[in-house]
């Protein structure tokens, strides 16, 4: 016996003899594998070619055009898998494809000799096809679906680290939180579609009159910011982004901060045409992103992880740019655009740094990184380039970021305060962070522990260092920025080519420009201070009562022990209960349909008239049906009673014969005979029935007599209704001219209706299979298929 | 089962009932059949050979696992649909060729619609071999 289950396994696997004696599950892995292999080289130059791909578009968007193109995708269904190019698809675009470029180098040696390298690489692409098509497609619909493959890719890379336990939860956390964002983004964008009669987004951005004044606009507003708020991590929402830096470092680069979860915020940008400007976005915008924006700037600074401290300002970041789309005048949507591109290019150089510190000392401690400008110095000047930027140091792109955010501030006419002083307290907060993240590890004395470290390998500082000096070139030629991307985007998302775009470093000094003085004061005083800041922040936090990350946890027990309840309750394993569920199911949701909906109206049942058209033909199966059933209800063999209900089957297939529909009755005749073969197979296992007195069940005969008279009634109503005969009109006409078939039930089945037959055909395959696994799955430890008895 | 007047039986019956099953098949589109009724007129003469001759021998005479039968009916199910497309037509749009067609006669018709009843058909097949071999060794 034991000798034959062994040899199972290996005849499956095409008879390859080593594996048959270990056993099934550990195959895939005995393959010795080729590591790397021409998925780098293809990984990087494929971003590469769509970068150099969209450059050829700047010189048209640049000068206020849109381009668009498409093919219908399912027509029937307005939907489209078109594109819309505009400033704002353009300014993702690039940073999609020019830092998944610089990205996906980096990971050739990053994780290049890591043995799942090429489904790393496979899922990285996944993702930045999807990324691309959110933010190129002009159809909500395309929208949707390339959000959701960022949602899954996104899943998949956190969780890439599979054999640890923190991955898989954060991956999950992750999957949920936005998958059921998405969810939420699903049914406002049907609504959305719906109010404005097509899910062309190039149409909807014209219609946002209309659409703010339709009474569905608060729904619609609350569906898509739900969607917005998950995938950007806007408070409550937040506690994701930092667990999702579980993924190797590439990927919080990329997706975690530089990309993925700035789809929310490009959403937001995106639909501001049409749903911006009332005072529901307004504030729900300024409160969740002035909020998320101070409380992740605290947090940031209370780490000692260097990738965490990242992680939390990329939440500051996303919170200011939801902040500032939702303030929404010039200044402030002008403010945000440049500070999502000057974000993105510092914060993917930052990750990427100290990806590399980590790789080359093994350690992302703040307290144990000191002096390793000595040993690394290209990755500290591709560090110290971006983290200048961030802190707002001119002459960096970082620099005019923060003074057009102060502007915007101080210039909005409601809320100003609350705004200005958010963003203020962040940048001081930023610049801080800036420091833990660059001067703490890099400047002063090398400790013994690090004095053998050296410089990484060139593909992993490129990236950094060319996005660093990308922060300088674009504060000092800040005209570059502007005309090309700025003020493209910033158009796009206000919705008017009027706006005038005019970046500066300096041109006067204002109370912006003073604001940022201080803002450097302030965050020196705070840099220097960090220890006992820390420690505060630590207190402060351990006695606050917002715990999400274990709330979260709790929410998932209680949702597994809802769900261990109702198994419980439904799945008893008694295939009588069963049955009764079904059944009373069945006649509820008849029963309250009939009665609620008054589908009967006035029955007039004249049985002289119903009866007067039957023939004997017609009295003989009656009878036999009927003698059939009774004899299934009464006898007490489980064999005659299977045989019985054949009958009544039987004598069912000849009513279809009578009522010609062929086709109906043969079907009815072989799955009859068919499941007679089975019951009776499976019968010759089970013991006899013993019907005494007291199983006569009166309950079960109440619940099928019910449920028998309602089939009838609604047979009934069927009959007096009015049956609409259009469809049945068009398949009878078409038929032969267009589906060139006489078999009208055929040619529904086949050609007409495919796509449903296809369904149905499909369902049949997992049926099968699901119950073969079942029946086999109850097999192992007893007999061998091959039947050694 | 043994039982002498089944299996000498069920050696006429069973290729009878495959005949058939492909007669109804292909009659289909025109008059009562088509793949669905095909397929379960197939799976019947199988099941009486599992009947008469037990599942294992039955399994051999199938040569394929029935499961991947149903399998390769939904591939071709699919692929018959996904032809359209070669096409610029929408997915499952029915593509017809009319093989030494005249003015007056249509001649053959060979189709993707054919090719989608020939994978249901099989789909029907395996699906109810599946169940019942599992069943027959199971009992």
């Amino acid at each position: 016996m034991r000798s034959g289950r062994q040899e199972g396994p290996a005849a499956a696997t095409g008879g390859d003899g080593k594996i048959g004696v270990t056993g099934v599950a550990k195959t895939g892995t005995e393959v010795p594998r080729v590591y790397g292999g021409p998925a780098g080289w293809i990984s990087v130059l494929f971003p590469a070619a769509i970068f150099v791909w969209f450059l050829q578009f700047l010189g048209p968007v640049a000068a206020g055009e849109q381009v668009l193109l498409g093919i219908d995708w399912v027509p029937s269904m307005d939907i489209r898998m078109s594109v819309l190019i505009d400033g704002l698809s353009l300014t993702f675009g690039l940073l999609i494809s020019g830092i998944g470029a610089l990205v996906t180098l980096y990971s050739t040696k990053y994780l290049g000799n890591h043995p799942e390298y090429p489904r790393f690489v496979l899922f990285l692409m996944l993702f930045m096809v999807g990324m691309l098509g959110l933010v190129l497609a002009d159809n909500l619909i395309a929208l949707f679906v390339f959000w959701e493959i960022t949602t899954i890719s996104s899943y998949l890379l956190i969780g890439f680290d599979s054999d640890s336990a923190k991955s898989r939860r954060s991956a999950l956390q992750a999957l949920l939180l936005t998958g059921t964002g998405g969810l939420a983004l699903l049914a406002g964008m049907i609504l959305l579609g719906n109010v404005a009669g097509s899910f062309e987004l190039s149409v909807i951005l014209t219609m946002g009159d209309e659409i703010r004044a339709d009474p569905l606009y608060i729904p619609i507003l609350i569906l898509f910011l739900a969607g917005a708020f998950t995938k950007s991590a806007q408070f409550p929402f937040h506690f994701w982004l930092p667990n999702a830096m579980a993924a190797p470092t590439p990927v919080s680069a990329y997706l975690h901060s530089a990309t993925m979860v700035k789809a929310g915020v490009y959403l937001m940008a995106r639909m501001n045409p049409s749903l911006g400007g009332t005072e529901p976005w307004f504030w729900a915008l300024v409160i969740a992103g002035g909020f998320t924006t101070v409380f992740a700037s605290l947090l940031a600074v209370r780490q000692t992880d260097i990738k965490q401290v990242l992680a939390y300002t990329t939440l500051m970041a996303l919170g200011a740019l939801t902040l500032f789309i939702g303030v929404g005048t010039q200044d402030a949507i002008k403010a945000a655009m440049l500070f999502l591109v000057v974000h993105s290019l510092y914060k993917a150089a930052l990750f990427l740094m100290i990806g590399i510190v980590d790789h080359e000392t093994g350690t992302r401690e703040v307290d144990q990184l000191r002096g390793l400008a000595r040993k690394m110095p290209v990755t500290f000047v591709a560090g110290a380039l971006a983290a200048i930027s961030m802190a707002g140091i001119p002459p960096f792109v970082g620099f005019i970021g923060k003074e057009f955010l102060y502007k915007a501030g101080l210039g909005t006419e409601i809320a100003s305060l609350w705004v200005t002083g958010t963003i203020f307290a962040a940048s001081v907060l930023m610049f801080v962070a800036a420091g833990i993240a660059v001067a703490r590890p890099f400047l002063g004395r090398t400790p013994e522990a690090l004095s053998g470290t050296h410089e990484g390998p060139a593909a992993m500082w490129i990236g950094p260092l060319l996005l660093g000096g990308l922060s300088l070139w674009l504060g000092v030629f800040s005209d570059v920025g502007e005309t090309w991307i700025v003020a493209p985007a910033t158009w796009a998302v206000y919705g008017s080519t009027s706006v005038a775009v005019d970046l500066y470093l300096f041109r006067e000094v204002n109370q912006a420009f003073l604001l940022s003085l201080v803002t450097f004061a302030a965050g020196f005083v705070l840099y220097l201070a960090q220890r006992p800041l820390r420690a505060f922040l630590a207190r402060a936090i351990e006695i606050s009562p917002l715990k999400f990350d274990p709330g979260w946890d709790r929410t998932l027990d209680g949702l597994k022990a809802l769900a261990e309840w109702q198994t419980r309750i439904l799945q008893s394993g008694v295939l009588q209960r069963y049955m009764v569920i079904v059944f009373v199911t069945l006649a509820l949701g008849m029963g309250v349909t009939i009665s609620l909906k008054d589908a009967l109206g006035p029955v007039v049942l004249d049985f002289a008239e119903e009866f007067d058209g039957l023939v004997f033909k017609h009295w003989a199966v009656l009878v036999f049906i009927t003698a059939g059933a009774l004899m299934t209800a009464y006898t007490s063999s489980r064999m005659t009673a299977v045989a019985a209900l054949g009958v009544v089957g039987i004598g069912v297939a000849l009513i279809f014969i009578m009522f010609s529909a062929p086709d109906v009755a043969i079907t009815q005749l072989l799955v009859e005979t068919l499941t007679v073969v089975l019951v009776a197979v499976a019968m010759l296992k089970l013991p006899h029935l013993n019907l005494s007195k007291e199983e006569r069940r009166p309950g079960h005969a109440f619940l099928s007599l019910t449920v028998g008279a309602l089939v009838a009634v609604v047979l009934v109503a069927v009959e007096q209704g009015d049956i609409d005969r259009r469809i049945t009109d068009y398949f009878e006409v078409a038929s032969w001219p267009e589906a060139y078939g006489r078999n009208i039930v055929n040619v529904i089945l086949v050609d007409f209706r495919a796509l449903d037959t296809f369904g149905e055909i499909a369902v049949v395959v997992i049926a099968a299979l699901a119950a073969y696994a079942l029946l086999r799955g109850t097999r192992y430890g007893r007999v061998t298929r091959d039947g050694e008895e | 089962m043994n039982s002498i007047i089944l299996n000498a039986a069920t050696r006429l019956l069973v290729s009878l009932l495959l005949l058939f099953s492909v007669y109804m098949l292909l009659r289909g589109h025109n008059l009562p059949g088509g793949g669905f009724i095909g397929g379960l007129i197939g799976a019947t003469g199988f099941v009486l050979y599992a009947i008469a001759q037990g599942a294992e021998a039955t399994r051999a005479a199938l040569r394929y696992e029935p499961q991947n039968i149903a399998m390769i009916g939904l591939g071709v199910a699919l692929g018959a649909g996904v032809w359209a497309v070669f096409f610029d037509d929408a997915f499952f749009t029915g593509q017809w060729l009319f093989i030494g067609a005249t003015e007056d006669d249509k001649g053959l018709p060979i189709s993707s619609v054919l090719v989608f009843d020939i994978g249901v058909y099989l789909v029907v097949f395996g699906s109810i071999l599946t169940l019942v071999l599992a069943l027959e060794e199971e009992v």
